[in-house]
């Protein structure tokens, strides 16, 4: 075999390799989740059974997780989204000075274990719910919220720096010279500009928010999400309930991402539909400015 | 001194902060338009209390809050604030020696888990990078617009799963009873079931594999905005592959490089729900550590000073690579 | 409405740099005015201080004798047109027209009649419910001049609006933005490095350089009577022959060039001994013509352009010198190599300051 023909080999070798390590265990889940023995276990396979799907479902703890966390994860998109967006505005406006220490604490609780966020919003909101008598914000979902949305809002404001780099201010401009105030601009000309920005943002931070354990399992008290539940379960032994749940997950993103392929080459389409009009209008107008000129 | 001098004022400290924010925004004068004009009163109000409440509320003031608890005595909620309440090194000594009066053993136990976290998650750091950048390098460069989309969606997929599930999984394979040892010794390889899980092997394993994406994510992105023709200019003059790896790959692809390193070694030190899962009963990793000082010893002020030491640690290391590698913190945070 | 512009002093300085300096000139109602100019002159500037996204250092600007310090750009009476057009890519056609409509709380109704008529007026009905990108370069031109004039602007400002255009549809706008301009009587501020663009359409243009007016005249006083040197040279083509005045007399200097003495008119009344330049355009000098001035030269080099041909002379002493023969000229283009003498009369040379 040629050495390229070699190199070629090892390199689909290693690509297999690194894909059996990446999809092995869930492969391997997945076989448990159909098993129905007690215990999760690939080998030996006794006889395939539906059952444990539907024992999600009666699970009480784990149904009552899955409803924290989906509380949870809308308020964090209604916290972390619009702070993303003002930081982004603010970042572009601020003293070029005062740029780099603003970026760096924005960007910190990036870099900082979740742990250490969770453990630093519980301490701060004690003693501050304490000193100012609002004990009633003392809660799990309240905490876990803030905790979140500190590195979370600054997911969203690279997002949004990332699409603010590509508005043209021309744009802004043209609204105020035909009259717009400054709250019409924002609202009539950035906004519409930064929608699809905002959908993936809206869209990461609730996904962010779904899966997070380290600072949840600090902030959420005596609250229980979804993977403080599953936490918990797994240390404890369970049955293959959870390699159910694994399953269901993986199910609902491919239909997710096959829906958004879809949606994408619709947009597509649509878009070479409108230059193609364009197309023909360039062409039917140079038509008689070159007959008259 | 006496803690509950400083302590009152400490959560009423940000308002203040976002006040004096909002005032010097409406005075601001910079270039004709100031701050408050050129947004609009509504909107730069939004701005200022958004970006105050999160940079102070959020992020700044807790980190302080954990600080000063750090170094404050254990106390029953009746003596804080009171005259035993006062500022001391008495956590950060028990980190190091065992006992918050005693120096003279030292705390083999917690630092030994410190410094095996460390190491360990330096050597997983480094054994991904090296896993994750052939492909990376493929993906960027040689792959095919439609080999590419499915790539990455192969890559992303098992992201979905909640990362508490995958360490479930590689339960079920190492476990004494597991997918594992039921095969090997199936094959006749071993007479006695290993215990994966008690030699760490099963942890080690599954850290590597927890944050796999997001070596590989800046890795790509960084290598794929090197221009192709460099390489082939390069291949033209000769150069044999592993010296256009090393003279231009790696030194363009350095900001990417920095970023998947700093990441995946945070994430490992700062690793909570794989060690509780995955590690033995005698395993040591240092973030279950720091979660027992508050819920299983009760002991905050403690838990205070652990988490502080693990942050610096972190802090270090971003100050390591940003050093060694010559690059601004804006360049690694995509 | 239509009103007047004045500029009273308008100096615009950012940091060190004086992009303006000390402008006073007064725009007439109803006027179609050009900014000529190079790249870096400042006509950007002016047309921005206008339209009051940059206020001015020193100076005023008065819309209608009114002043405009302290007025936004929402609130003066200006409409402008950006040089890429910055159509509202997320809004039709008839949203874009109507956008200055409904910032002024216009109601439904009467901002769909208004859009209808917009759309007659430059003829795109029927285009309403389309989006930008599905236009053609001239129909978003339209669209954004509909989009200004809808809100009833008494100056509109238009920053290089053709230069995007192919060739031909450029001097196809050309005529369809003067006669919208006769049409709607509206004071049009117009801004552009081609001269042919504001030679064609303007009643006044103005030729800037570095920040200062150079001259303000009619297209024929600007290309026939520049003032300065900068303008002879940068309007049109001009042979510059510079030397000292021999003397003046009435309005008439001689001036002592390479090629000998040139007789030209003599509008900025130099003195002898000054030290000058003689301007000539290709296209009035002749070969074998017997006029006030005559040049000894050998042709050097042809460029054939169709309906003009451009001859490359060289003097003795090494000056080159163009000149432009018409197709009518046919037979008189010399080969390269043959000698001959090139007249043009006293009047259609100017002689200005060094």
């Amino acid at each position: 075999m040629t050495p390229d023909g070699v190199r070629r080999a090892l390199f689909g070798f290693y690509v297999a390799l690194f894909f059996a390590y990446l999809f092995g265990p869930l492969a391997v889940m997945g076989v448990t989740a159909f098993n129905d023995s007690a215990y999760p276990q690939a080998i030996p396979f006794g006889h395939a059974t539906l059952r444990w799907f539907g024992e999600i479902a009666s699970d009480d703890e784990l149904v009552q997780g899955f409803a924290t966390s989906l509380r949870i994860g809308m308020l964090v998109v209604l916290v972390a989204v619009p702070v993303g967006l003002a930081g982004a505005l603010v970042m572009q406006q601020i003293h070029a000075r005062a740029r780099a220490l603003y970026y760096l604490i924005v960007v910190s609780p990036v870099l900082t274990p979740g742990v250490i966020i969770g453990i630093s919003t519980v301490i701060f909101w004690r003693d501050l719910t304490g000193v100012t008598h609002t004990r009633f914000l003392y809660n799990g979902v309240t905490l876990t919220v803030l905790g979140q949305s500190s590195f979370i809002s600054a997911y969203c404001m690279l997002i949004f720096l990332a699409r603010l780099q590509r508005f043209d201010g021309s744009l802004a401009e043209a609204a105020r010279d035909l009259g717009a105030s400054r709250g019409q601009v924002f609202a009539h000309i950035l906004l519409p500009f930064l929608r699809p920005a905002v959908l993936s943002a809206a869209v990461l931070a609730f996904l962010a928010s779904f899966e997070n354990y380290n600072t949840t399992t600090f902030s959420i008290l005596a609250d229980k999400t979804l993977t403080t539940v599953l936490a918990g379960r797994v240390r404890q032994g369970t049955t293959p309930a959870l390699s159910a749940l694994a399953v269901m997950i993986v199910a609902l993103t491919v239909a997710g991402a096959l829906a958004y392929e879809v949606l994408r080459r619709r947009a597509d389409r649509r878009q070479r539909e409108e230059r193609r009009t364009a197309r023909e209008a360039e062409r039917r107008e140079l038509q008689p400015a070159l007959e008259a000129g | 001194m006496r803690s509950a001098v400083l302590h009152p004022w400490l959560p009423l400290l940000p308002l203040l902060v976002i006040a004096g924010f909002w005032l010097a925004a409406r005075l601001d004068r910079r270039r004709g338009e100031s701050f408050m004009r050129r947004n609009g009163l509504l909107i730069g109000t939004y701005l200022v209390v958004a970006v105050g409440v999160w940079m102070l509320v959020m992020i700044v003031v807790p980190q302080i809050s954990m600080l000063e608890l750090s170094f404050r005595p254990k106390l029953p909620p009746v003596a804080m604030g009171g005259p035993r309440d006062v500022y001391t090194l008495e956590n950060y000594r028990y980190f190091l020696f065992g006992s918050t009066t005693d120096t003279s053993h030292w705390n083999v136990l917690h630092l030994r888990a410190f410094a095996i976290t460390i190491v360990a998650s330096i050597l997983i750091t480094l054994f991904d990078l090296a896993l994750c950048y052939p492909l990376a390098f493929h993906m960027a460069q040689s792959a095919r617009p439609a080999r590419l989309r499915l790539l990455l969606l192969l890559l992303i997929a098992p992201y979905w799963v909640n990362e508490i599930l995958r360490a479930f999984a590689w339960r079920i394979i190492f476990a004494a009873s597991g997918l594992l040892n039921t095969a090997l010794l199936a094959l006749g390889l071993i007479s006695q079931p290993i215990d994966f899980l008690g030699q760490d092997a099963a942890l080690y394993t599954g850290l590597s594999y927890a944050y796999l994406l997001l070596m590989i994510f800046p890795l790509y992105n960084a290598i794929e905005t090197l221009p192709h023709e460099q390489i082939e200019a390069a291949r033209d003059l000769g150069a044999p592959w592993w010296r256009i790896h090393r003279d231009i790959v790696v030194p363009f692809a350095k900001p990417g490089i920095a970023s998947g390193c700093t990441l995946v070694f945070m994430l490992c030190a700062g690793a909570l729900a794989t060690p509780q899962i995955l590690g033995g009963p005698r395993s040591l990793w240092f973030t279950p550590i720091v979660y027992d000082r508050f819920y299983q010893a009760f002991n905050w002020p403690l838990g205070a000073a652990y988490a502080f030491i693990l942050l610096l640690t972190c802090v270090a290391f971003v100050l390591a690579v940003l050093r060694l590698s010559r690059l601004s913190l804006g360049e690694i945070t995509r | 409405m239509t009103e007047a512009v004045e500029l009273d002093h308008v100096t615009v300085r950012f940091g060190d740099f004086t992009a303006v300096a000390d402008l006073t000139l007064r725009i007439e109602p109803g006027e179609f005015f050009s900014f000529l100019g190079p790249s870096g002159c400042g006509k950007t500037t002016v047309l921005r201080t206008i339209s009051g996204f940059v206020a001015p250092s020193a100076g005023s600007v008065r819309i209608g004798g009114r002043d405009m310090r302290g007025i936004g750009p929402n609130e003066r009476p200006t409409a402008l047109i950006f040089q890429s057009l910055a159509l509202f890519p997320m809004m039709t056609v008839a949203e874009n027209i109507g956008y200055g409509l409904r910032v002024r709380g216009v109601a439904r109704r009467a901002r769909c009649e208004r859009v209808e008529r917009l759309l007659a007026l430059v003829a795109l009905e029927g285009q309403g419910g389309k989006h930008v990108s599905e236009l053609s370069g001239g129909q978003r031109q339209r669209v954004a001049i509909a989009r200004a004039l809808a809100v009833e602007p008494q100056v509109l400002l238009l920053d290089e609006p053709l230069s995007a255009l192919d060739l031909k549809l450029r001097q196809h706008m050309r005529n369809e933005l003067r006669a919208i301009q006769r049409r709607v009587g509206l004071t049009f501020i117009y801004i552009t490095h081609d001269q042919g663009e504001a030679l064609t359409m303007s009643d006044r243009i103005a030729v800037m350089r570095d920040g200062r007016v150079e001259q303000v005249g009619d297209a024929r006083s600007i290309y026939e009577a520049p003032e300065t040197a900068f303008v002879a040279g940068f309007v049109g083509e001009s042979n510059a022959l510079p030397g000292r005045v021999l003397r003046a007399a009435a309005d008439e200097a001689v001036v002592d060039t390479p090629l000998g003495a040139l007789r030209g008119r003599n509008p900025r009344c130099l003195a002898a001994g000054a030290r000058a330049v003689l301007f000539v355009r290709p296209e009035v000098l002749r070969p074998d013509f017997a006029a006030e001035n005559a040049c000894e030269v050998e042709a050097s080099d042809l460029t054939y352009e169709g309906s003009v041909t451009h001859v490359g002379f060289r003097a003795a002493d090494g000056t080159r010198l163009l000149a432009s023969l018409g197709a009518a000229m046919r037979e008189a283009v010399p080969a390269p190599g043959v000698r001959l003498s090139l007249g043009f009369a006293a009047r259609d040379a100017v002689v200005l300051p060094a």
